[in-house]
């Protein structure tokens, strides 16, 4: 692999390699730029993924040098509150720690946002406390770019005609992957509910694509990496393209503190701590910030100075606010034969009658259904079995056995409305394990939200119901505290009083600093993020190099 | 665990393939203890050694995971070996957790000899007993590591010590062949919704 010396201006350093860096990364080096993209986490397993481990206990119990996500109880310390007026106590937000970021271990689900997603405000309306705008892109001038993510990541999916699914130009490059029974049921209680069902797009191949192998359907699929290639994670289809050019070089353990400055408000670098904590400054000519709709608000926040006193690209004040961190709803249920759902990946099937806002129901919102089983055989022993069910003991053997592999979950994945009230900042008190002060989380939904996620846990009892379920069963709506799904932190918007970054990603703030992230999203779509992500990231790096081109970039 | 044909080293490699080499150095004696001892356990059908407990304080936890997960008409906690796969935690990967032993073990005495004055130890009583003494402790701390542990090992790789002969993984019908072809279950099969 290429190496520079961090004295060496590159054109561009990259902060992080997930869903957004990864494709940076290959983009710019393609096009001739010279890169260094600074991973918090480790390699894992890049280039010898038939390495990772499908052992259910290692990868709960990782190594330091084997563990895929960040570490809320230990190293990635953050903290939660409720409200301003709460104190932020221990959080559990946890994200992709490695070398691709949340794509090495991700579910998949690769959905398009809708073309009306992009506009909500002005067709839906203003809702009252909330910060609902409309994108500065629309759908037409993402959709090239949506299908350019599908076909070089390699996305399963079935291209199907309806209006709750984004128009595409282009099938899907792999068929999509087996509905599993979980899906067969969804299919016979939405046949008595008249909702429709369709096959989910999924960054996992059903066949052979680019040189990686066929999903084998191993069945240890979310939280472990794949020991095949069949994920299309940013480590086996971009990073790797980006190595070979000669111009990328990936750094991995390297925690960047801080976006550095000169007098002019422009970057100069980035400032980090290399395995062993020693800082180190890498020169660059621009700075694309990448690092997640959490960490990436934080390192603006950690990069003050006198010119930027309130953070980094933050003069509008609304860096780490409009927070959506992924709200969900579902329910449970039993079934008369096995379904074997812990065989395949994580979920097969959707249903995708509820993804708009109906006025009618009497609250913004909407969102997926998706079937799922997945239980792997630890997890089904600890928290499993249906609720009320004994614990230990010989009533706890007999359902063990009763309940197994009869299982089937649905998980919605459900709007949240973007509140400034709800964000990322630093928590006074708390320090990481390199001595920075911890993220700090405030989040609390807006009633709405509530509100559709309680529909989307009925409409979840509906079809298990219709479906023939012996037993049913939905835990009490809650929203979320943290999730790798966390957007709208850094929005991008053309007015750079009310948002962080314009429409080609740029810094209204700081010429030659891109941000490229899910902290973009003005609105969370259905929760479905990356794929958004993904499209973004195509299209910013299409403009970037353009501009870089012909010397024009900090006009972007 | 170890097939014919398979090195004595290269099985041990295996069971331990996905941690980071520093880890296994760290703790390679430990791992190479734990699992000697599986072997020979399950060779002879007796505990040979354990890494941790002594043989008092195993069959006193094994006692524990025996009610946890109790033998009827399929293998239970004991013919899984559960305990192996305990001791071996807590040299290995649950080391934090050994004075929780160490101080959990005297509270079951404890209600032991609280519940059942003239009773030795715990493993010594009856089941009906035994389930009296933890039915007292089963929302106590200690119980529910002993629980956690017992499920984690019953269900685990039997790379890890614990669920002999796939002894968990049988009883929920798990098929740990890594490879499936759909359709996976009985709905998906069925002709007109399967696709």
């Amino acid at each position: 692999m290429k190496q520079f010396t961090p004295s060496t201006e590159v054109d561009f350093v990259i902060i992080g390699s997930g869903a957004a860096g990864g494709i940076m990364a290959k983009q710019l080096s393609t096009a001739g730029f010279k890169v260094v993209v600074l991973e918090q986490g480790g390699w894992g397993k890049y280039g010898k993924e038939q390495e990772y481990t499908k052992d259910e206990w290692l990868n709960d119990n990782p190594s330091l040098e084997d563990r895929l996500m960040s570490d809320p109880s230990g190293r990635q310390r953050n903290t939660f509150r409720r409200n301003d007026k709460e104190k932020a106590t221990a959080g559990t937000h946890s994200y992709g720690c490695v070398v691709g970021g949340g794509t090495v271990t991700y579910g998949g689900s690769s959905w398009r946002h809708l073309p009306w997603e992009f506009k909500e405000a002005s067709t839906v309306g203003a809702i009252a406390g909330t910060g609902m705008a409309d994108w500065p892109v629309t759908y037409e001038e993402l959709e090239p770019y949506y299908t350019q993510a599908e076909w070089e990541m390699g996305i399963a999916g079935e291209r199907v005609n309806s209006r709750f699914i984004a128009p595409m130009s282009k099938d899907y490059p792999v068929p999509p992957m087996p509905l599993k029974a979980s899906g067969a049921l969804f299919k016979i209680g939405a046949a008595k509910l008249g909702w429709s069902v369709v096959h989910g797009p999924i960054a996992i191949i059903s066949k052979s694509y680019q040189g990686r192998s066929a999903c084998v359907n191993c069945g240890m699929c979310s939280g472990f990496g794949c020991h095949v290639k069949a994920r299309s994670s940013s480590a086996v289809t971009m990073l790797p393209i980006a190595e070979r050019t000669g111009n990328c070089e990936i750094r991995v353990r390297s925690y960047v503190r801080e976006i550095s400055t000169d007098s002019t408000g422009k970057c100069t670098g980035v400032v980090y701590f290399d395995k062993d904590k020693k800082e180190i400054f890498q020169k660059a000519k621009n700075v694309i910030l990448s690092a997640n709709g959490s960490e990436t608000p934080r390192l603006l926040l950690l990069s003050k100075s006198a010119r930027f006193p309130d953070g980094l690209a933050n003069s509008s004040g609304v860096v780490g606010r409009y927070l959506m961190l992924g709200n969900g709803a579902g329910a449970s249920a039993l079934f008369e034969h096995p379904l074997n759902d812990y065989k395949g990946v994580v979920t097969g099937a959707g249903i995708v009658d509820f993804v708009e806002t109906d006025p009618k129901r009497g609250f913004y919102g909407g969102g997926r259904m998706t079937a799922r089983g997945f239980d792997t055989p630890i997890s089904y022993g600890l928290r499993g079995l249906s609720p009320g069910t004994a614990r230990w003991g010989a009533g706890y053997k007999k359902a063990l056995l009763e309940e197994a592999n009869h299982k089937m979950a649905v998980s919605c994945f459900v709007t949240q409305l973007p509140l400034e009230t709800n964000r990322v900042d630093l928590d006074p008190d708390v320090k990481d394990d390199w001595g920075l002060p911890a993220m700090r989380i405030t989040s609390t939904s807006h009633p709405d939200d509530f509100k559709a996620m309680e529909f989307f846990r009925q409409k979840s009892i509906e079809i298990l119901e219709a479906a023939g379920a012996k037993r049913v069963w939905a835990n009490p709506v809650n929203d979320s505290r943290g999730s790798a799904h966390n957007r709208g932190t850094c929005r991008m918007g053309n007015d750079p009083k009310t948002s962080v970054v314009n429409k080609f990603h740029r810094a209204h703030d700081v010429p030659n600093l891109f941000i490229i992230d899910g902290s973009n999203l003005v609105t969370g779509g259905r929760n479905h993020p990356t794929m958004t992500i993904q499209a973004l990231a195509f299209r910013a790096a299409d403009n970037i190099i353009k501009a870089a081109k012909v010397g024009q970039l900090t006009r972007l | 665990m170890s097939t014919p044909g398979q090195s004595r080293r290269d099985f041990l490699l295996n069971s331990v393939s996905g941690l980071g080499a520093a880890w296994v150095a760290t703790h390679y004696s430990a791992i190479i203890d734990a699992a000697e001892y599986a072997e020979q356990a399950a060779r002879s059908g007796q505990p040979a050694k354990f890494a941790f407990f002594t043989p008092e304080q195993a069959t006193e936890v094994e006692a524990m995971a025996a009610q946890i997960i109790p033998t009827d008409a399929t293998p239970g906690a004991r013919e899984a070996r559960v305990i192996n796969f305990i001791d071996r935690a807590l040299v290995t990967f649950e080391e934090e957790a050994k004075p929780q032993y160490i101080q959990g073990l005297k509270e079951l005495e404890t209600q032991t000899k609280q519940q059942f004055p003239n009773a030795t130890k715990f493993s010594a009583l009856t089941s009906e007993q035994q389930i009296a003494v933890l039915t007292a402790m089963e929302k106590s701390p200690f119980f529910n590591l002993v629980r956690t542990h017992t499920v984690t090992g019953f269900f685990a790789s039997p790379a890890h010590g614990g669920n002999a002969n796939k002894a968990g993984w049988k009883l929920v019908s798990y098929n740990d062949s890594l490879n499936h072809k759909p359709p996976f279950g009985y709905y998906d099969a069925l002709p007109e919704v399967g696709r």
